[in-house]
């Protein structure tokens, strides 16, 4: 399966594999790029609604059964729901990661640098 | 198509097609995973699991003194193996480092086949053949030959193994196949794609549950380790059987508590450290490289001790975090990984030996938090016999 397979034409992303909606507040998750490199998902660790996430810094992790890797917030704003169903059951990042397991909510005060879909998946295959 | 960097197994071709995610391992392109790592590991615990293990070394040692040459070479009695047994046994340094642990067949009273681990198989190869000639001058009559690259490696791992193995071996095999025991050798032939398969078959595994080593020389056939690897997919789908990535057969190892080399094993590292002691033949042997620095060793006691640590949540302790009692450093993690069968976090490390005991309570800093850990008894995982 080539990048643009696993890119959801919907979002945009960060160079460090989060995704962004269009919807206000807008909803962050995890690309299929980026979970089908970690592996099974056993464990995810987000901030608590309140928390303010600054683009481009860590705002939690993620742990597989092989590596824990860092979640950076791709806007700046503040939190304002957090997805239980996916720190209830991780293994939702392997199997939707688009949709159901969606991590946050957050209130957009700016932007980090994010990409088209298109530009995104050329920066996956470039680095393959 | 593999990085020009890593070799390719006689298998890679079977494994792109099968959708595997690839990683280099000791200088070879591997599968990782097919899916679910998760789920390869509970298949080989409830069903079975089959493996590409060609990344392994095959070294035969052969000749009049191939025993006695081992004897001096590794740290174990192998010239007191059977014909049709097999050993595990450690490679040593002067210093009693462990440059590789390894599992040595005996086919023939004169014939021995001996398994390092991939990325040390060179230097397993080198030390071996340094020793054909003693500290003392003396030489051994022993023939050394790299077999690894005419060798394919193909484990079949789990509950299912035996029902699956006796449904691709010829009808006159069938019984060398039941009747052969844990850690012993037999040849079998496999019937496949119409023609037969000659097989060295080993009852042995590094996952803690039964299963078998299928040895076939790609030399003769260079698609004989594809048809023995389609032959035994095709028998096992019937017993639940799926293909494994070395994702899986690192989680299995760990429950299983067995050591993985670069971990819990290395040059920098002693027997009796890591719970290996029973291996080191002081008593039956009188001469054999490292046996002064490991003598010294066991008379003062290791520094360090090899324990199991358990924790009631997933999060993982990885290897080089370090172990904390009361705040202070007292060890290190080695490996560690959210137990799969277990259902909580398990970890090797080495500890200071008075924090060594089962029952003590510790902490793994997990990225600047301290997380509780329990020394625990190794296996954390035992299959029921």
């Amino acid at each position: 399966m080539s990048a643009i397979d696993k890119v959801n034409q919907d979002y945009r992303y960060s160079a460090e594999h989060e995704w962004v909606d269009s919807a206000s507040p807008a909803r962050i998750g995890l690309s299929q790029i980026a979970v089908d490199a970690l592996g099974d998902v056993v464990y995810v660790d987000l901030p608590e609604a309140g928390t303010t996430v600054t683009a481009g810094e860590v705002c939690g992790e993620v742990e597989s059964t092989k590596s824990v890797s860092e979640i950076y917030s791709p806007v700046t704003g503040t939190v304002v729901e957090v997805n239980d169903a996916v720190a209830d059951d991780p293994a939702l990042l392997n199997s939707d990661p688009y949709g159901q397991a969606w991590l946050l909510a957050v209130d957009v005060e700016s932007e980090g640098d994010l990409l088209s879909p298109e530009e995104y998946a050329a920066a996956q295959e470039e680095a393959e | 198509m593999s990085p020009q960097n890593s070799r390719p197994t006689p298998l890679t071709d079977v494994h792109e097609r099968l959708g595997a995610s690839f990683t280099d391992f000791g200088g070879w392109w591997m599968p990782l995973r097919y899916g679910s790592d998760v789920a390869e590991h509970r298949a080989v615990r409830e069903a079975a699991g089959i493996f590409d293990l060609s990344h392994m070394g095959e070294v035969s040692v052969t000749g009049p003194e191939a025993g006695a040459f081992l004897d001096y070479a590794l740290v174990g009695r192998l010239s007191a193996i059977e014909v049709g047994k097999a050993k595990y046994s450690l490679l040593c340094n002067e210093s009693g480092g462990v440059i590789d642990d390894l599992i040595t067949y005996r086919r023939a009273e004169d014939d021995f086949l001996v398994v390092p681990n991939a990325a040390n198989t060179p230097a397993a190869l080198a030390a071996l053949r340094e020793r054909t000639t003693t500290a003392t001058g003396r030489v051994f009559d022993v023939t050394i030959a790299d077999r690894t690259a005419a060798t394919a490696l193909i484990a079949v791992q789990g509950p299912g193994a035996e029902a699956i193995l006796l449904d691709v071996v010829d009808p006159e095999s069938a019984e060398a196949v039941s009747r052969l025991r844990y850690y012993a050798i037999t040849d079998v032939v496999v019937r496949a794609g119409g023609g037969e398969l000659p097989v060295q078959l080993a009852r042995t595994g590094y996952t803690g549950e039964d299963g078998f080593e299928l040895f076939v020389d790609v030399d003769s056939d260079p698609h004989a380790a594809e048809r023995l690897w389609e032959v035994l997919e095709e028998a096992g789908s019937a017993h639940g059987l799926v293909p494994c990535g070395l994702a899986a057969r690192d989680s299995l190892r760990l429950e299983a508590g067995m050591p993985l080399h670069g971990h819990e094993l290395s040059e920098q590292i002693d027997p009796f450290s890591a719970g290996l002691g029973g291996v080191v033949a002081l008593k039956t042997k009188e001469s054999f490289v490292g046996r002064e620095a490991l003598a010294a060793i066991k008379e003062n006691g290791p520094a360090r001790r090899l324990v199991g640590l358990a924790s009631d949540t997933k999060r993982a302790a990885r290897p080089g975090y370090t172990v904390l009692h009361d705040g202070t450093p007292v060890g290190e993690v080695t490996s560690g990984a959210p137990s799969p069968t277990l259902g909580h976090a398990v970890a090797l490390a080495f500890v200071a030996p008075e924090h060594a005991e089962a029952g003590t309570e510790l902490d793994v800093d997990l990225r600047g938090r301290p997380s509780p850990f329990r020394v625990v008894q190794l296996p954390f995982y035992q299959r029921e016999r």
